[in-house]
């Protein structure tokens, strides 16, 4: 009898893990969410430095992959300042100078508006399924939430972050929380989801931490004001020329 | 002779005037010296200590550094030449990898450049040798004025994140396992020393270096395709602009004690000559020319800055040769916020050129500011000067 439900649940867990999806699978559902043929959309970005708290407002036209532009609306220090990415090249437009710079090389290296993210952070490709291959670990609980543990583990050299590990809402496929690591296993940096919202039939984030794991403070939060997806954007807005209007 | 014996005993007569002129004089030789042998003695120690613990006989760069361009140090490495693994393996050179990295001493995120050199080496005199003891964790050197920055002490762990070649993130832990004492910022401030192998193993740059670091006994230069050899003079430029400014710098204060000093002189010949018409006179109509009586007052101006040279050896050979001896002291706050290698005992260097060089143009100017009150003498008449005119 023992021995028979002993099969009968060995029998039960695997068909239960067969349900399960693939890592490659969540992390396309997660790209699906994310991704659009272009989307429209105004952020506050809250950089919690040692010497106070800034806050920057933003507005933002996203085109496949490869194409963005953003520009700063407060405060009126920053207001103006223009970024365009049109595949892995970057410039930024200061009004303050009224000169169009182009970041490349190391430059990228540098901290955007100096919050906890780096203009290669921004100018990753957003899917993450083109640039790393997913394992599915476990299952654990983030706040009430079921959540597929992922590790991800980079597809090709170069990319800033090896591996990273991924807390992915079960139903909302919408990850909750991320750890990026470097290549020695050392946590550098996390990414919390504090809130999520439904739009258009796509959950997404709402607001969410980005903080450097070496670094004290309190990391820089995002928080997406408004967003809409496949709306349609000027062909001018990404062009240079759209820097300096 | 005559006029000489004749000029000493007219500013002898003179009194305390001679002798406050003198005195003025004499402390003008001595700052000089005194001052422009702390530039000397400043250079000569910087470039000393520059040579001893950075720069060696030279230094063969790869073709794309840049020190001063941040953003060329990832870019600027190659593989070390086979012109140069000989004198490596020889110990007359050493190799250097320099990369760029983040530490996060207090939880405050620091850029900083890692330097990796091999422990062995013995062509800088900094103790890279503690950088070969066995440890579990990367054994990292840091300068006295990095270790005060960051609050780091031997045996701290401090993270350290950098990039490998192809830009990919990694961290390790390492341990501070000793903090060097020099006087050059440019090894120290900013910067981690760790063995050469563990960072060209942590960024994937097998024998690869920014720099070879040559020995001071090297003395032949090899060329190497893709690096070039700077010399000594090329890499302590730097240094000998900065002192050759302060010099200038120092120039104008001379110039005002010179200008002061020189004010007196000429006061003191137009006084003379003003009161002393009728000697003139008298010894023109003895039979002296203008000519004489001319070199006669300049020799008594000229005389100030004879006198003076020995005044200034009576109590400046002393207090220059204890100046020479103690040097003088620099709180270390102040040492380690100066720009470049700087002693804290800054001992002046004296010079046979610097002391003549100072007598010489000293000496050109009294007697040039001697010599022009007294071109009146040449439209002196005897018979007017006689009668105490002059025009």
């Amino acid at each position: 009898m023992k021995k028979l439900i002993f099969i009968l649940l060995l029998i039960n867990c695997s068909l239960l893990y067969a349900q399960e999806p693939s890592g490659k699978t969540i992390l396309e559902k997660i790209d699906k969410n994310y991704t659009s043929d272009n989307q429209k959309s105004t952020s506050t970005m809250i950089i919690k430095g040692r010497r106070g708290t800034r806050t920057l407002q933003a507005q933002s036209w996203i085109q496949g992959l490869d194409k963005s532009f953003t520009q700063y609306l407060s405060p009126p220090r920053e207001k103006g300042t223009k970024m365009l990415k049109l595949r892995d090249e970057l410039w930024i437009y200061s009004p303050s100078t009224d000169r169009i710079i182009k970041i490349a090389g190391h430059m990228l290296r540098r901290s955007l508006m100096g919050s906890d993210v780096s203009y290669e952070d921004f100018m990753e490709d957003p899917k993450l399924s083109n640039i790393y291959t997913a394992k599915l670990i476990g299952k654990e609980k983030i706040d009430d939430r079921n959540c597929y543990v992922l590790e991800l583990t980079a597809k090709k050299e170069g990319l800033s972050y090896h591996s990273r590990k991924l807390w992915v809402d079960d139903q909302r496929y919408l990850p909750l929380k991320e750890h990026r690591y470097a290549k020695s296993g050392k946590l550098l940096k996390t990414l919390v989801i504090n809130e999520v919202f439904k739009v258009e039939n796509r959950w997404y984030p709402k607001k969410m931490t980005f903080k450097d794991a070496l670094k004290k403070g309190s990391g820089t939060e995002f928080i997406i004001d408004s967003i809409q997806f496949n709306v349609k954007i000027p062909k001018h807005i990404f062009s240079k020329a759209a820097l300096r209007k | 002779m005559l006029l000489s014996k004749l000029a000493y005993r007219n500013i002898k007569g003179a009194g305390l005037r001679t002798w406050l002129n003198v005195f003025v004089l004499s402390f003008t030789y001595v700052l000089i010296i005194w001052h422009q042998g702390l530039f000397s003695g400043m250079l000569k120690h910087s470039s000393h200590a520059v040579i001893k613990d950075e720069i060696a006989g030279g230094q063969y760069w790869h073709q794309n550094y840049d020190p001063f361009d941040p953003l060329s140090y990832d870019d600027s490495h190659g593989k070390i030449p086979d012109e140069l693994t000989g004198l490596i393996q020889e110990k007359k050179a050493a190799p250097v990898l320099i990369r760029q990295a983040a530490i996060y001493p207090e939880g405050r995120m620091q850029t900083i450049l890692l330097r990796g050199i091999q422990p062995e080496q013995t062509v800088l005199n900094i103790p890279t040798a503690k950088l070969g003891l066995k440890e579990d964790v990367l054994p990292i050197l840091i300068g006295r004025r990095m270790a005060k920055s960051t609050s780091l002490n031997v045996g701290d762990y401090i993270t350290i994140r950098w990039r490998d070649k192809q830009g990919t993130f990694d961290a390790i832990e390492g341990k501070i396992v000793e903090i060097m004492k020099t006087n050059v910022p440019t090894i120290d401030k900013g910067q981690l020393w760790i063995p050469l192998e563990h960072l060209q193993k942590m960024t994937g740059l097998k024998n690869q270096a920014t720099m070879i670091i040559v020995g001071q006994d090297v003395l032949e230069e090899v060329k190497v395709k893709n690096w070039k050899f700077k010399n000594q003079d090329f890499l302590l430029s730097d240094i000998s602009a900065m002192v050759k400014s302060k010099r200038v710098g120092a120039g104008i204060m001379y110039a005002i004690l010179l200008f002061l000093a020189m004010l007196a002189i000429f006061d003191t010949q137009v006084l003379a000559i003003f009161k002393r018409r009728k000697e003139i006179g008298t010894l023109m109509a003895l039979g002296m020319t203008r000519l004489q009586v001319i070199f006669l007052f300049t020799l008594e101006g000229a005389m100030h800055g004879i006198l003076a040279i020995g005044i200034a050896a009576i109590y400046g050979i002393p207090l220059l040769f204890y100046s020479a001896k103690h040097g003088i002291s620099f709180p270390t706050e102040t040492v380690d916020d100066y720009g470049f290698a700087f002693a804290e005992t800054l001992l002046p260097s004296y010079s046979v050129f610097l002391v003549l060089g100072t007598i010489f143009i000293v000496m050109t100017v009294v007697t040039i500011v001697s010599f022009l009150p007294t071109r009146k003498i040449a439209k002196l008449k005897p018979t007017e000067a006689l009668k105490g005119k002059i025009t």
